[in-house]
């Protein structure tokens, strides 16, 4: 019996392009992709980390880094994925805890994290990088 | 020959668990760094330097790295898990995950504790 349940085939439809994600599940990809990037960036972020605290030449040539225009895009995207990571991270933890499981409210809920990260994201770039 | 069957509950349970504890962690963490870093702001060395300077920082800047590297090993071993079908390439693209996180682990201590 045991056996059969883990041979039973099951459809499966990955035609990337057919599919249509509702926004829950857009959040649900984004979140995916925005932990894996943060974790290919994690070298960086230590670097950044070291060089503005083990002496004021590092420091400012860390300062210098940031501000070159293309680390602050770098860095304004990874910003966007830190905040979406976290809102949506806390959504997870609030469906796990059994709220906002109804159909409505996960959706406005994925509405909020987007609002929220959004603009998390223009608020702490705006005083950090610019 | 045992003929074992892998069906049942609490496989990956530990690891679910620590995804979400590693979770609030870094949550709570963040909220302190964004109203510490909105407090001083890395404007000069000398003042952003005594903020990881201080134990307490220190500590909890040390605990929310080792969350992040023990939750970025459950979420990328996943990824793995899920996308990558050849056992031996599976096996060894999760031995390099973990390794380059026990070292950025050891990285991060030492970052912290020359302050």
């Amino acid at each position: 019996m045991a056996e059969m349940a883990v041979k039973k085939r099951r459809p499966k439809n990955l035609d990337l392009p057919t599919i249509r994600l509702p926004l829950p599940g857009i959040l649900s990809i984004i979140h995916r992709i925005s932990g894996a990037a943060l974790f290919l960036l994690l070298p960086f972020l230590l670097w950044l980390l070291q060089s503005s605290l083990a002496s004021p030449e590092s420091f400012a040539a860390a300062r210098a880094v940031v501000a070159h225009p293309l680390a602050k895009i770098v860095l304004l995207g990874l910003i966007w994925f830190y905040m979406h990571h976290f809102c949506a991270g806390i959504r997870y933890l609030l469906l796990d805890l059994h709220k906002g499981v109804e159909l409505e409210a996960a959706r406005l809920s994925s509405k909020i994290v987007f609002a929220v990260s959004i603009a998390l994201t223009l608020i702490i770039g705006a005083k950090v990088l610019w | 020959m045992v003929n074992r069957i892998l069906v049942g509950a609490h496989y990956g349970l530990k690891d679910w668990i620590i995804q979400r504890a590693t979770a609030v962690v870094m949550a709570l963490y963040t909220l302190l760094f964004l109203v510490v870093v909105g407090a001083v702001g890395p404007d000069s060395f000398e003042a952003w330097r005594a903020v990881f300077a201080h134990g307490f920082m220190k500590f909890a800047t040390f605990l929310f790295l080792v969350s992040v590297f023990y939750h970025a090993w459950i979420g990328i071993r996943d990824i793995w898990m899920d996308y990558v079908k050849p056992d031996g390439l599976r096996l060894l693209l999760m031995i390099a995950t973990a390794t380059v996180l026990v070292g950025y682990a050891g990285w991060a201590f030492q970052i912290l504790w020359r302050i």
